[in-house]
Order: structure tokens, then C-alpha cells, then sequence
């Protein structure tokens, strides 16, 4: 395995209290899981198999996985987890992130 | 926490989970508030300050400490501290002749309900990877240069076990009171990849 220098890491002179969220929607992200595990949809192991499974293929394609896209991580698994227990389909996620953006849109209007 | 610019498109991450999240709602598998209670507990209410009192505790309370290492979630219970995952947690104490560090090398594992979230670095492949296979070296980089007569041993937290390191109490620390200690323990410490020092 290559051994990348733990210098390239952000933020390793280290603080109280740590990071938390950088932004919002990885908050949200963490809740969900946190909340479908508590109501019995996986099991916490079958969680870190998925998360290190999504972990492992980000970096199969290169991602470096230094920490700083730990949440893209995270929702790439969630989203692997909730459509392989057929709570959501992959078509009806991208119909509503379609519908979700023109809500966006027509509420906040275009910026350019 | 709000977005700070409400008149920029989305991020295509920002879309998914709201997408998610949405369908979720709707067919009733979460509510918008429970949601919201986790993110505000986490943001706010749980965070190192809750390990470092289970460790002020056990510096100064020998018959809670041999509980906390007998059984640490026995301990954090009765301190009315539970994992939020249920999980099981173990407390490894570090000595003169051991030091304790602790890695998840699968994902993330992290004992969230005594430290919060976990730091970048923790998250990162670099730190996984050199714990198992420099942790002498690792440490090293966190400023720890330990005797070449301490043992180091690292522990591989998973889905069923969290791992929290019980850090040696300071020489000099023996007067303080179990709340003036509460505030010198660290997450570093409690991780192993610090030690704990009076100022």
C-alpha cells in the first residue's frame, strides 16, 4: 500500500472540541443514518460495511481520502444502503433532486 | 446552522440528501425533528467534555474506575452517559509501561456519545494506515516520543466495539479536584494520540 505523508493532512494540529460539521447537508446526512439505524432499517455493523465499502471505491478511483470528503463518503453509502433495502429507488432520487432544484430555484431565483 | 447563501444553486450533495431526506419523511421512516434533536445533541451537547469528566472521575474514584475497565458501559451508565448507537464501548488504560491508541481501520468507528464527532485526521486513510503499521511513528507526529520501553498497542474499533484510552493522570495533577481535572483531559488523550500535561 502506498503510504501517503500524514503532513498532507488538514487540520492536524489539533484543537478542542474538533470539527464538527462543515455544512449543513453533512449534518443532515449524519442524523439520517443515526435515525434509520435507530429504527431497526440496518444494523450498525451492515453501516461501516457499506461506509467502508464507499470509502474503498472513492479511493479505487483516486480519491485521496485525507478526511475532507468523509461526508461525500457518507452520503454516497447512505444512498447505497437505503436503495438496497428498498426504502428509496434510484429513479424516484433523481426525480426529487430534479424537483428539489427547480423549487430552488423558483423560491431563490438564478444568480447569473 | 443555516446555509449561508440562499441565492446560490445547490450543490449536487446538498440536492441528494435533500432529496433523501424528503423521500424518507414521506413515507414516514424519519420526522423532520428527530433529525433536527441529533444534529443540535451533536452539535452542541455532545463532545469530548463528556469523556474527559469519565476520566476525571476514574483518576479520583477507584471503585468507578475498576467498573469503567470492568465494564465501560456499566460505568458510563451509571454516569447517565449512553452509546446512541448502543454499542460496546471498552476503556484501555494507559500506564508507565503501556501506551493505548485507537483507530478504526474498516471506516470511522469513533466513541461519539463520550467524544463527539470524530476529527478529520481520524477519518483519514493516512492516520488508519500508519496506526497499524507505524504507531510508534504515528505518534511521533503528534508530538509523542515515548520510551523505547513502552509498550505501544493499538485497538481496532468496529461496529460493535468503541474504544476509549483512560490517559495516565499528570505528576503534579494529585491536588486537583475531579472537576479541575475534567478540564486538563483532552480528546487527543483520550484518543492516544496525546498525553495529558499540567501547563
Amino acid at each position: 500500500m502506498q503510504s501517503p505523508a500524514l503532513d498532507v493532512l488538514p487540520e492536524l494540529p489539533i484543537g478542542e472540541g474538533g470539527p464538527i460539521f462543515k455544512e449543513p447537508w453533512q449534518a443532515q446526512a449524519f442524523a439520517l443514518v443515526l435515525k434509520l439505524h435507530e429504527q431497526g432499517l440496518f444494523t450498525w455493523q451492515e453501516w461501516a460495511e457499506q461506509l467502508g465499502k464507499a470509502i474503498s471505491a472513492a479511493r479505487a478511483q483516486g480519491d485521496p481520502d485525507i478526511g475532507d470528503t468523509y461526508y461525500n463518503h457518507w452520503l454516497a453509502a447512505l444512498e447505497e444502503i437505503t436503495t438496497g433495502k428498498g426504502l428509496v429507488t434510484t429513479d424516484l432520487l433523481a426525480s426529487r433532486k430534479h424537483q428539489v432544484q427547480q423549487e430552488h430555484q423558483r423560491l431563490h431565483g438564478h444568480d447569473h | 446552522m443555516t446555509e449561508s447563501n440562499h441565492r446560490a444553486p445547490l450543490s449536487d450533495v446538498q440536492l441528494r440528501v435533500k432529496a433523501l431526506e424528503s423521500l424518507l419523511i414521506e413515507k414516514g421512516l424519519v420526522n423532520q425533528q428527530a433529525l433536527d434533536a441529533i444534529i443540535d445533541n451533536y452539535e452542541n451537547k455532545v463532545g469530548p467534555h463528556i469523556g474527559a469528566k469519565v476520566v476525571a472521575r476514574a483518576w479520583t474514584d477507584p471503585d468507578f474506575k475498576a467498573t469503567l475497565l470492568e465494564d465501560a458501559s456499566a460505568a458510563l451508565a451509571e454516569m447517565e452517559y449512553t452509546g446512541i448507537e448502543g454499542s460496546h464501548m471498552v476503556v484501555k488504560e494507559n500506564t508507565d509501561k503501556i501506551h493505548n491508541l485507537v483507530v478504526c481501520t474498516l471506516c470511522s468507528c469513533y466513541p461519539w456519545p463520550v467524544l463527539g464527532l470524530p476529527p478529520n485526521w481520524y477519518k483519514s486513510t493516512p492516520f488508519r494506515a500508519k496506526a497499524v503499521r507505524d504507531p510508534r511513528g504515528l505518534l511521533r507526529e503528534f508530538g509523542l516520543e515515548l520510551s523505547t520501553d513502552t509498550e505501544v498497542r493499538v485497538w481496532d474499533s468496529n461496529a460493535e466495539i468503541r474504544y476509549l484510552v483512560l490517559p495516565k493522570r499528570p505528576a503534579g495533577a494529585e491536588g486537583m479536584s475531579e472537576e479541575e481535572l475534567s478540564k486538563i483531559v483532552t480528546r487527543d488523550a483520550m484518543v492516544g494520540t496525546g498525553l495529558i500535561a499540567l501547563q
